[in-house]
This record gives C-alpha cells, structure tokens and sequence, in this order.
C-alpha cells in the first residue's frame, strides 16, 4: 500500500520536471562536433582532396564497409580512384576516422541518414567529399611527407633539407 | 650441435651459425636489417645487439651484434636485458631520425620490415629536431620505383645485385650521411633479377612498379601459392589478386627450387592475365567473322564437331597443366593425342627424358646447381632461358674459391670477410653456345661455336673424362686445350655439374652434355641439368604423347574432321601454311586463355583460365610435379581447360571424361594411366585436404571491403564463391595458422608483417619449409644399368658460301609467350633482328641496323642486322618469339643477303 502510494507521488513531481527529450523533427537537438554520425571526405586546405588512398581505414572498419582503389596522378599525388561507403552497414564506430593518417575521413554530427531503399545508402566518392577541411583547418598531409609532387620539391617538406649532391663529397 | 642459453634457457644449435641465425631459428624474435640468410653477415647496421656473458657468473656481460658471434657452445646471451633492449632502440631511433612520413603512400607500408623492426623495439618518436635529410630518386624502368628517402643504409641492396646476382649498375655513392643508392644515371636496371630489391629493401626504397599501377595492400590481396609459368623451372610464387585482376607475384619460398628469389620475367610477366587479349567469351567463327557466343550455344555447336561419328585429334600444350592435357588425352584417346610441342622442341624434350631416365645421371634440384663447384654450360643461353638457373650458377662459381677462404676458418656466414679473401675470384665455369651470353662474365672459358661444334666439345670432354668414351677427331688445338681445361676442372670437382637444353635446338648438343655427365660417372650424384622450352614441357613429355608433325600430316591426308587445340598457338610450333591448311581442312575447336591467331582461326574458341584462374599441376626440368592452386574467380565464362573438356564430351554424348569432374579425378586417373605419375596423387593436397577439419584462407583475416565492394552493383552481398576443387577457401575463414607447406598463401606471422617472416616458416633459417619442400620428383634415373656412350657424333660445322646456319636466340624479355604480352615486360623486350658476326657482315656488305633477308621454311624474312662481335662466324641469329619470325624449326640454313 505504502509503495503504490509513494509511486503515485513519484510521478506526481515528475510533471512539474523540465523535459529532456525535444520535439524532433521540428526542433533539432545539440550535437557536440565530435558526435559520429555520417562520414564526410575532406579537402586539405589547398582545396585537394585529402585522401590518399592508403586503405587503413577500410583495414580498421569491423565491418568491412568501406572499399577503395588507390590510383596516382601524373603528378605524383596518390588519390582515391574510387571511395565507396556501405552505410547500411556502418555501425558509427570511428576507427576509420582514428586510423586516417591524413584527417581525409571524419565523422560529422549528421545522423539523419535514414532512406526506404538500401541501395541508396551506398554513397561514392563523390557523394561524400566536401569543400573544405572539416574539423582539422590547417593540416596538409604533402607538406610533411617526403613524397615529391607538383608544386613541392623533394626536399620541401616541414622539416626537411634541401636534397644531397651525391656527387659532392664534401662533409 | 652446441648448447647456448639464451636469457638462461638452453638451445641446441649448430656452432657453424651465427648467433642471430640460431636465434630466428629457435623462433626468438631478435631486430635486423642488414642480415639476410641467403646474403650472411656483415655487422652494418647494429640493430641485432644482444648481451653476451662470460659464463653464469658474469653479471655485466657485454653487448654484442648476434649477426656477427659465432653460436659457440656454451654461450650466454640475453636478448631481453636492458641495455640491449636500450641500445636497439638507439639504433632504430638513428635510422628512423630522416625517415620520412611516408607510410600512408609507401609501397611498402603494411609489409615493411622496418616498420615491424620499429614496432619490436618500441621506438615511437623522433627525438631529432632538426631537419631531415632528403635526396632525389632515379627512374629503373619498368619494373622498379626509387624512392631514396626511405633508405636506412642496410646495404642489402647493392650486396644483393653486386655480389649476389652479379649485377653492375647499382651502388652505393657519396659518403657520410649522405649515402646513395642507385644508378650512376637514370635508367632500367640491367640485371634480369632486379626485382628481388623489392623483398630485399626491408623498407620502401625500390617497390614493385607493376604493383603501383593498381596498387592494393598485403593484407587485401587473396593469395594463393602459385608456380610460375614462364619457364621451365617452375619457380614457387605467390600470386595476389584484388578486384578480378591479378596484381602481383612474389616470391614463395622453397629451399630446393627457387629459394629466395625470382628472376624479372616471372615477377612481372603476370600482366597477361589482366591483358585486354583475354579470351572471356566463346566465340564462333561464322562466314569468316568471328563473334562471341554463349557457352551453351558454343557447345551445341561442338556437340556436332565430336559426335561419335566424327574423327577427333586433340593437340595439347607444354604451358597447360598436366590435368588439362591428360583430359584431352582421354578425351581423344592416346593414339589421337598430340604433344603440340614444336616438332625440333618435341624431340629434344623426349631425348631429354629418355637421358635422365636412363642410367648413370641425375639431375639436380636449383639449390644443388647452387652448391656445385664446376659448371659446363653447352648450347644453352641459361640467364635468357632459364634465368634462376643463371642465378644458381653465379653461386656456383663462388663455392671453389669460399671453400678455400673458409680454410682460414672464417665461418661461411662471414660475408664481408668471405669476400675480402675470395677477392672476386671464380671457380670453374665454362660455357660454350654460338653467342656471346649474360653468364659470361662469370665464365672462366668461354668457347664459341655452332651448335654442333659445341657439342662436339662436349664430346671430347666425355672423352677426356673418360677414355671408353668415343673420340672425337679434328679438333683445333685451342678446342684441344680447351677440351683438357674443361676436364681438368671438371675432374678435380666433388660435385660438377653439366648444363645444357633445348635452347640451341640441337640435338647433338643435348646428347654431348649427357656424354659428359655420363663420363664423370659417380651414379646418382646430381650431375646433368636440363633445361626445356616452356613451364610443362616435361610433364607434357612424360604423358608420351603422339609428335605434332604427325597431327598436320593425318589432318592433310585427310583423316581428321575435328581437331581440339588445346592452350596452344600453333603458329609458334609450325609454319604459318601448316596452320592454314589444318584450319582449312578440319573443323577446330580451340581452347585459350588469350586471343592468338589460332583462336582468330578456330571455328569455336572457349576461354579457359591462366595459371591464376585455375588449379593443376606442372612439371618442372628438375622432374618436380608442382601444384599451383587457383587465385580468384575469373570474370566472364572464363573456365578452367579440363572443365571445358568435360562439357564438351558431355554434350558430344561421349563417355570418356564421365567422373573426372575435378583436377583431383584427372590426377588419379593419370596415376593410374601414367606409370612416370604413380604416387603423384596421393601426395598432391587435394580437394578433401583439411587442416584441423578446416579449409586453409586465401584472404588474411584483416581483408577489407567485404561489405562494400560490390555495394555499387548490389547492396545486398553476395554469397563468398566456394572452391570445390581445392582445399583453399576464398574468404578470410579457415585454419588461421601456418598451413602445411604446399598450401602456404602468404609469409606473415605476429609482429612480422614483411616477406622476412619467411623464418617463421623455416624448419631452420636458411633451410627446409617446417614440413618438408613442397612438390614430388617424378623423374629418377634407373638404379643400375650400364650407361652407354653414343658414338653419334656430328662433323665439324663447315660454311658455306653465302649460306648461314641460323640459331634461335632467347631473351627474357619477350621470348616467352605469355610474359611477352605483360606491359612491363614489353617495355624491355627487343625488336627483331639478324644478329650477325662482324666478318659476315664486312662479307655481305651491311651495316648495323641495315635490313638482310633470310629464307626460312619457304617464306622470306626481311630483318635488320645487329653486329654482334660474339656471334660464332657463318651463324647468324634470330630472336625466338619476336616479330614475325614464327614457327620455324631452328637451327636450320638459310641464304642472306642484303636487301
């Protein structure tokens, strides 16, 4: 008797609460940057895509969802010939975002990715590429590698000496 | 044996090794760099220090390089001591200190040593604040990319090239920290083993071109052991496949066949199997046009073509597998079977079988050629038709002279102080062909002739050796001191070894070198090495099949309706107006993997698989029947050749291939068939083949993509494809352990991710497989009989006016069929030519590059000259399988003249 009556109590008080869900669709919730929702493709601060092609994340995937070719430019810049994402198979987890040695990959607070149709949730390359940088402004994976392509000598890099003369014996 | 405690625990070792062979060996992970098994130890690069104690006592100890301390009994080391551990993590942090940031875009990432090096000592970051130092590369061709930045001064490479495969234009230049690796000028790489710098390098600096076109990681690629079908030696690979396509070869070990290298023709001759010339459709030739059909409709029209009734020859090939070719054999009966072999190849390939069947020879394994210490090279350009002969033989040449430096008890394991003694010196190699080869520098005497004066030297030798040997009269004095040079040496070697073949396409030549081997005597040591034209030569040799000349001659005489061309351009075995006529004359039905000029004719052409596509077995010049198992499942209606076979009879309501549904049928059939493969099928891993109950993976478990690889066709995933016909599955599921030794996909191991995990396969570093070298001799020489001596020996090679004998000329880049059409091989492969002497070139008044016109078989051939100042004078010499110069039994003589 004395439990039903201090439940009928209980949820007495919680009508006067604040509520903690929000009327969604209509009102959006706050999402923190870092919320891992759909997968972007970024550009590095040139306006290039960031990507090279170097399938760590589809190694780090659990699920196996992400599949790509690595091609290179005649400039010698390596790319991604194609970048296809499975979402209905991707379960959010971020580890490709945590394996990408080049800030190309990032989950955004985008999660409203639902469709009718499955075969709409495979999205290319060109689905998930976007004009800009995303969460990481300034970081070029060129200019600290020691690759040469057009527009960066070998040599050029952060932190890098101008290239040896192998003919000169000098110390 | 020797005891040496390592961190207290006991460990029987062989004291002739070094402590870091002994180390790997017992499966103790110990770093290295400039150490490799097949190169030994200079001590370069420090990383593989360990403490060594005085005795028990010893609480100090002292740190020494594993790599350069003899396994001495009773020896006490420590890998896990501190300071060790503290010093290997210095020295990983110094060649790490220029390093770039490579990895993401490095060839190499995901497979490099250095990486697992980094990763075993716990070096993390660079402490180094200053800049890093950089150079520029170099482009090496086709075949491999530089990237400088990478390097960590091992040395590997130039000690690889240099002294191991005898190549000259890679070295280590400028001094200090500023030491560079490469050419002294942009341009390929010379040596025909340039390739192996890619598993040499332990990190990114020379990476497989090929590969960087589609490039896929290690841990993508579906593997599966493969053997290599550019020639005769069958080399063990691993073939990677991602996407349809193939995309590399590396190098599988076995200890008695290739070791740890590949010659450049069989590491990236893959190309044709991605070629746009595959066959992936039936085609049907109808009012000369030829158009592609379903297979259904394909075999209802061959159903017609092999019906009861009708006259069926089936002509094999030597670069089908054995199962393909007995299906046809069954298929058409022994006595309608055709060996498909060029009638001059045909027959040397017989009288090779029937040599090293016979008594008083035997024929070694690769790694036996590599421990001889006297070579005789008669007729055959080794390096250009069977190149890791050449490579064996280069070691050969180095065990007279280490033999005599390992007197002054330096252990054999002590390169740079081996080399300091050896001092380039060679021991006894001599090589007599019509022209000058590759080999030669490596030659102690070389001897130039005709054919059939070299095998006249040949003779002489046997005779030299042996005095019931025939005598052969005539001979010039320097032939004569040549003939006492070359017995000398062979005389006074433990284990000589003869090498000849079917390259100069003379007969004599094949029975000189047997005269030879015979002559040393000494039953059953491994003397006599034979060398064929293509991949299944051998095998196709030992299913005694009927001679080519004789399926033309049944089908011109009108006594074939049907002919079955299996796997086989025609066109290269016999004149292009034979061809013609037989496509006239019979109804044809070919099966290929690539559009050749027969399919073009055939009436119908199936598409079969490559050595990629489809399982079977080869036999190699050794004897050895090898299985190579199918990588991926082709696109289109590509099948395997006997599977074709089996649907064609099928549909022909023909009984013969009923219940030989899979290769394993075919094998067991053959065993019984085949008295030369009795016991071959019961020691080939076949289909029902399980480890722990389990299939063994193509794919590692870390392959990608499963899920979204065909998203873009259907989201919904397919079913993974089954393999009925092997014990390979072709997913990541299965026995996630090392397979048995024939079965082994890949090298990897925990923590070892780069090709060096070989040492974790090894029984013993350097040695065996753990389970024995896969692959089964078929061909042993009768335990006793009397070899006799033939006393068939041919005339001096006499000129005549304005006559030349023309020889076939082989180049490794271009001669075989297949590799012939791979990109990167076609970059390095020449255009053709008349190679000529500079005397008959002065006689016949042409200049080099000038065109002269050979008449051959009927048929006039326009070709421009080469002088070549090694060329035997009234030889003149023709690219084999270049240019339009086809079908024509060499050697043979010609008219020239100057067009």
């Amino acid at each position: 008797m004395l439990s039903m009556l201090r439940t009928i109590w209980t949820v007495l008080l919680h009508l006067f609460r604040r509520p903690i869900t929000v009327q969604y669709p209509e009102e959006k919730p706050y999402l923190p940057p870092r919320y891992r929702g759909r997968i972007i493709l970024s550009r590095d601060p040139d306006g290039d895509e960031r990507c090279v092609g170097c399938y760590l994340c589809s190694a780090a995937c659990p699920v196996d969802c992400i599949a790509l070719q690595a091609g290179e430019r005649p400039d010698g810049r390596r790319y991604p010939e194609f970048f296809r994402i499975n979402f209905s198979r991707c379960i959010f987890c971020g580890l490709c975002e945590e394996a990408c040695p080049t800030y190309a990959i990032q989950l955004t607070p985008d999660f409203e990715l639902c469709d009718y149709n499955r075969q709409n949730l495979v999205y290319e390359k060109e689905d998930l590429l976007i004009n800009g940088p995303g969460k990481y402004p300034g970081y070029n994976f060129y200019r600290v590698a020691g690759l040469a392509v057009s527009g960066k000598e070998k040599g050029a890099s952060e932190n890098e000496d101008k290239p040896v003369d192998v003919k000169s014996l000098l110390p | 044996m020797a005891t040496i405690y390592v961190d207290d625990r006991p460990y029987e070792v062989d004291p002739a090794k070094n402590l870091l062979e002994e180390c790997l060996s017992k499966g103790l992970d110990l770093p290295y760099f400039c150490w490799h098994p097949a190169l030994g130890s200079v001590g370069a690069c420090r990383q593989c220090a360990v403490k060594q104690y005085r005795d028990e006592n010893d609480q100090r100890g002292r740190i020494v390089m594993a790599c350069m301390t003899p396994a001495m009994d009773g020896a006490r080391i420590s890998i896990r001591d501190k300071d060790a551990v503290q010093f290997r993590a210095g020295i990983i942090e110094l060649l790490m200190s220029n390093h770039p940031h490579d990895c993401p875009v490095c060839d190499e990432g995901g497979e490099c040593h250095l990486q697992d090096m980094t990763v075993m000592t716990g070096h993390n970051y660079r402490g180094y604040r200053f800049g890093k130092r950089t150079f520029t590369n170099q482009q090496l061709g086709p075949f491999i990319n530089h990237e400088m930045n990478r390097c960590i001064t091992c040395y590997r490479c130039v000690r690889y090239y240099r002294d191991y495969a005898g190549g000259k234009d890679l070295d280590a230049f400028a001094s200090h920290n500023h030491v560079y690796f490469g050419r002294h000028e942009d341009g390929a790489l010379e040596n025909e083993f340039s390739g192996n710098l890619v598993e040499i390098c332990p990190t990114g600096v020379f990476t497989d071109k090929t590969l960087k076109q589609h490039y896929t990681r290690k841990w993508d690629l579906q593997t599966a052991p493969s053997v290599c079908a550019h020639c005769s030696l069958g080399c063990n690979t691993i073939a990677g496949e991602r996407y349809g396509q193939l995309r590399r070869i590396l190098n599988r070990y076995n200890a008695q066949v290739n070791g740890y290298f590949l010659c450049d023709r069989g590491r990236f001759g893959y190309g044709f199997v991605n070629g746009d010339r595959r066959l992936r459709q039936p085609r049907l030739l109808q009012d000369g046009e030829s158009r592609p059909v379903s297979g259904a409709e394909a075999l209802k029209r061959t159903a017609l073509l092999l019906g009861r009734q009708s006259r069926v020859i089936g002509i094999g090939s030597p670069r089908a597998s054995v199962e393909a070719n007995f299906a046809l054999r069954t298929l058409v009966g022994s006595r309608n079977f055709f060996s498909g072999m060029a009638p001059g190849e045909e027959h040397l390939v017989a009288r090779m079988l029937h040599v090293l069947r016979g008594a008083g020879v035997r024929t070694p394994s690769l790694c036996e050629v590599e421990s001889a210490d006297a070579v005789l090279v008669l007729g055959e350009d080794v390096t250009q038709t069977a190149p890791l002969l050449a490579l064996a033989i280069r070691q050969a040449v180095k065990q007279a002279p280490r033999r005599q430096a390992m007197q002054l008890r330096i252990p054999r394991w002590d390169d740079a102080a081996l080399n300091e003694v050896m001092q380039q010196q060679k021991g006894p190699l001599y090589i007599a062909t019509p022209a000058g080869t590759r080999l030669d520098e490596a030659a102690t005497q070389c001897f130039r002739g005709a054919p059939d004066d070299v095998a006249r030297l040949g003779f002489a030798v046997a005779r030299a050796l042996d005095a019931t040997a025939p005598p052969v009269r005539g001979l010039s004095r320097e032939e004569r001191a040549a003939v006492q040079a070359i017995a000398g040496a062979l005389r006074k070697a433990e284990r000589p070894v003869v090498v000849s073949g079917s390259g100069c396409g003379s007969e004599a030549v094949v029975d000189a070198a047997a005269q030879v081997a015979r002559a040393l005597g000494g039953a059953g040591t491994a003397n006599l090495c034979f060398t064929a034209a293509e991949c299944n030569s051998f095998g196709l040799g030992l299913l005694n099949a009927m001679g080519t000349a004789e399926a033309f001659q049944r089908v011109a005489d009108g006594l074939v309706d049907t002919v079955v061309v299996l796997e086989n351009d025609l066109y290269r075995r016999v004149g292009r107006a034979s061809v013609e006529a037989m496509l006239a004359s019979a109804h044809v039905v070919a099966i290929d993997h690539s559009a050749t000029d027969t399919v073009a004719g055939a009436e119908v052409a199936f598409p079969s698989g490559t050595f990629a596509e489809t399982e079977g077995t080869m036999v190699n010049n050794e004897g050895r029947a090898q299985r190579f198992y199918q990588v991926f499942v082709p696109q289109g209606e590509v099948k395997p050749a006997w599977s074709w076979l089996g649907e064609l009879a099928q549909a022909a309501g023909r009984t013969e291939l009923t219940g030989l549904r899979s290769p394993d049928d075919l094998l067991a059939a053959l065993g019984r068939a085949v008295a030369a493969f009795e016991g071959l099928p019961e020691r080939v891993a076949g289909a029902s083949f399980r480890v722990n109950g389990e299939k063994v993976p193509r794919l590692s478990p870390r392959a990608s993509g499963r899920t979204a690889v065909s998203a873009n066709v259907n989201v919904h995933e397919p079913k993974p494809p089954e393999d009925p016909d092997s014990p390979l599955a072709f997913t990541m599921e299965g026995y996630p352990q090392q397979p048995p030794s024939p079965l082994i996909t890949r090298f990897w191991a925990p923590g070892w991710n780069s090709v060096q995990s070989l040492n974790k396969f090894q029984a013993e570093v350097g040695g065996a497989l753990a389970g024995g070298d896969p692959g089964m001799r078929l061909i042993e020489p009768v335990a006793n009989g009397a070899a006799a001596y033939t006393d068939e020996i041919p005339p001096a090679f006499r000129r005549r006016a304005g006559e030349f004998l023309v020889v076939p000329l082989h180049h490794i880049f271009g001669s075989d069929e297949q590799s012939a059409v791979a990109p990167a091989v076609a970059q390095r492969s020449p255009g053709p030519y008349a190679a000529l002497s500079p005397e008959d070139a002065q006689t016949l008044g042409v200049q080099d590059g000038e065109f002269v016109e050979i008449e051959l078989d009927g048929g006039m051939f326009q070709l421009p000259a080469l002088l070549m100042s090694s060329m035997t004078v009234g030889v003149l010499g023709v690219p084999v399988g270049i240019g339009s110069l086809r079908g024509v039994d060499l050697p043979a003589r010609s008219r020239c003249r100057r067009v």
